[in-house]
């Protein structure tokens, strides 16, 4: 017994009196921080390991993007119907199109979460000593990296129908940044609603109301100038917009002229669902 | 001995109704606390406030002198609890549902691994580490949640249910597990059931809840010889003191979540 490597540090009363103080010390702003990073990084390998695992949800993703790109898209690029400058219909949407199809994959993301709720893992992450903040950051970027592989297929689907995009190292990179976040962004408020609803039912009602106007009311398929002024100042709050936006801009214009006010949107969105998420995340287990 | 839980006067309310009316008991270092009632008694509304997942109405807990709503952080780490539900990660293997713990805990490589090891001798799934945990049978995954709640080598050991919906084999050998841990780790386990044999047989000593109350507290030989009459039960305790026979209902969402579960596990 006495040899045994739990007994000595698991009776208080057996416990090295600097172990002892140790764990019994209450923890600081930067215990907290610190913390915080490495339970986002672990949370975030968790997602990636179940993707690992099971990636069929990747290949059944690819079918929606494609249809919307072959169909809708060949067929409006020929009608002409729509204004968009000096760049063919096709290429105009193909932005819109990766916006739209992270927009999807990360606003059912939070069903994952009364699920997990259901199954009793949620409360087991609760009572760990890891802040609640990692969490809700952490399935944000594994909704991130769904989007991102869904961006590397979309990418593929353009190259294949001859879709004129800048390939440039900055239009890549900013525009696989704008997915992360943009992803990020719906997936908490997913969570969001997730922890306001409790039940998969009620979830999955609102998800299904959000999405189309969420799409439809931004300018991810028509420019904001062609829209009448009541639906163009709803997409002007429409955090899509700016997702769509900055990756029209890095992809398809090669510069973003309102890349400041659409990050500083799109970060403060993020911000704002996060701590909202992260101070009500264990009220969904009451 | 010293007590290592003490709580006093809790109450929970949701809404008019009082989950949990102004208990109190006190648990001892080292020994294995039985929590027993029907569902609905408030037993795992007694659990969930004492491991930090929701706040008391009034009254007060402390775990190991600490205030247990002032030093949430700080309990924290003294526990390990293992949920009524199964709530191993399926979609992962043990092995990697016993990592994302230790990494979560902070843990350096070295000690994750050697902690890992350790705990997949101690339960016996060495040979089903790396199967993914949907082909693990019920008692497995028990084994398994049982092993991810002593990563951090807790001081108390909180089991909510531990044998519900398991067959009578594994449901013995979860109780020989954790027994064994806290005889080989000085643990202390607070444990809820509404078996009242397995209760009877594990637990040095007992609570007996009903509708929100303690009805009985004791050792299950006190409480039986109090009943003065030969060869009586616990659960035959529980009927006198209640004056109910004990009906494991449940309510409609817990059906459905012990059915689901069965349906992932079978």
């Amino acid at each position: 017994m006495k040899s045994n490597s739990f007994v000595d540090v698991l009776a208080v009363s057996t416990k090295p009196a600097e172990e002892l103080a140790e764990l019994l010390r209450p923890p600081t702003l930067k215990d907290w921080f610190l913390g915080y990073l490495h339970g986002v990084w672990v949370v975030t390998e968790i997602e990636i390991r179940k993707l690992r695992h099971d990636p069929f949800e990747l290949v059944t993703r690819v079918v929606q993007p494609a249809l919307w790109l072959v169909v809708f898209g060949e067929a409006f690029s020929r009608l002409r119907a729509i204004p968009t400058g000096n760049v063919n219909y096709l290429t105009f949407m193909t932005p819109g199109i990766l916006a739209q199809s992270l927009m999807f994959i990360s606003i059912f993301f939070g069903i994952s979460i009364i699920w997990e709720r259901d199954a009793g893992i949620l409360q087991k992450f609760l009572v760990m000593p890891v802040p609640r903040a990692s969490f809700i950051t952490g399935k944000g970027l594994g909704a991130g990296v769904r989007a991102l592989c869904q961006a590397v297929v979309i990418f593929g689907l353009a190259l294949l129908l001859g879709v004129q995009l800048k390939w440039s190292v900055v239009g890549i990179v900013g525009s696989l940044l704008t997915v992360l976040v943009g992803s990020s962004f719906f997936s908490i408020l997913s969570m969001l609603i997730a922890i306001t609803v409790k039940t998969r039912e009620r979830f999955m009602g609102i998800g299904q109301v959000l999405t189309m106007p969420l799409f439809f009311a931004s300018n991810a398929i028509y420019p904001l100038a062609i829209m009448p002024d009541w639906l163009r100042v709803v997409a002007q709050v429409n955090p899509l917009s700016y997702v769509v936006d900055l990756l029209r801009g890095y992809l398809v214009y090669g510069s973003v002229p309102n890349a400041l006010l659409d990050w500083t949107v799109l970060l403060i969105a993020v911000v704002i669902v996060q701590t909202i998420a992260s101070l009500t995340y264990q009220t969904i287990v009451l | 001995m010293s007590n290592i839980i003490e709580v006093e006067n809790l109450e929970k309310c949701f809404g008019e109704h009082a989950a949990v009316d102004r208990i109190n008991f006190s648990i001892e270092e080292g020994e294995c606390f039985g929590l027993l009632g029907p569902n609905g008694a408030g037993k795992t509304t007694t659990i969930r406030m004492l491991i930090t997942l929701i706040s008391a109405t009034s009254g007060s807990m402390s775990i190991a002198g600490l205030d247990v709503q002032h030093n949430k952080a700080i309990v924290r780490r003294l526990l390990g609890y293992v949920p009524q539900s199964l709530s191993a990660d399926a979609s992962l293997t043990g092995y990697e549902n016993l990592l994302i713990i230790a990494k979560l805990l902070g843990l350096s490589a070295q000690e994750r691994k050697r902690r890992i090891e350790e705990v997949l001798e101690i339960l016996n799934l060495k040979y089903a580490a790396h199967q993914m945990v949907q082909t693990y049978s019920g008692g497995m995954v028990r084994r398994l949640e049982i092993g991810q709640a002593i990563l951090n080598r807790p001081h108390i050991l909180i089991l909510d249910e531990p044998t519900v919906g398991l067959d009578p084999t594994a449901r013995r050998s979860v109780w020989e597990t954790v027994d064994a841990l806290r005889r080989k780790f000085q643990m202390t386990l607070l444990i809820t059931t509404h078996y009242m044999e397995e209760a009877d047989n594990y637990c040095q000593r007992v609570a007996i809840m009903d509708h929100g109350r303690i009805v009985a507290i004791g050792t299950p030989a006190e409480l039986k010889a109090g009943l003065n009459e030969p060869g009586a039960t616990l659960e035959d305790v529980f009927t006198s003191v209640t004056g109910n026979t004990l009906e494991s209902g449940g309510s409609f969402r817990e059906v459905k979540q012990l059915r689901r579960r069965a349906r992932r596990f079978n």
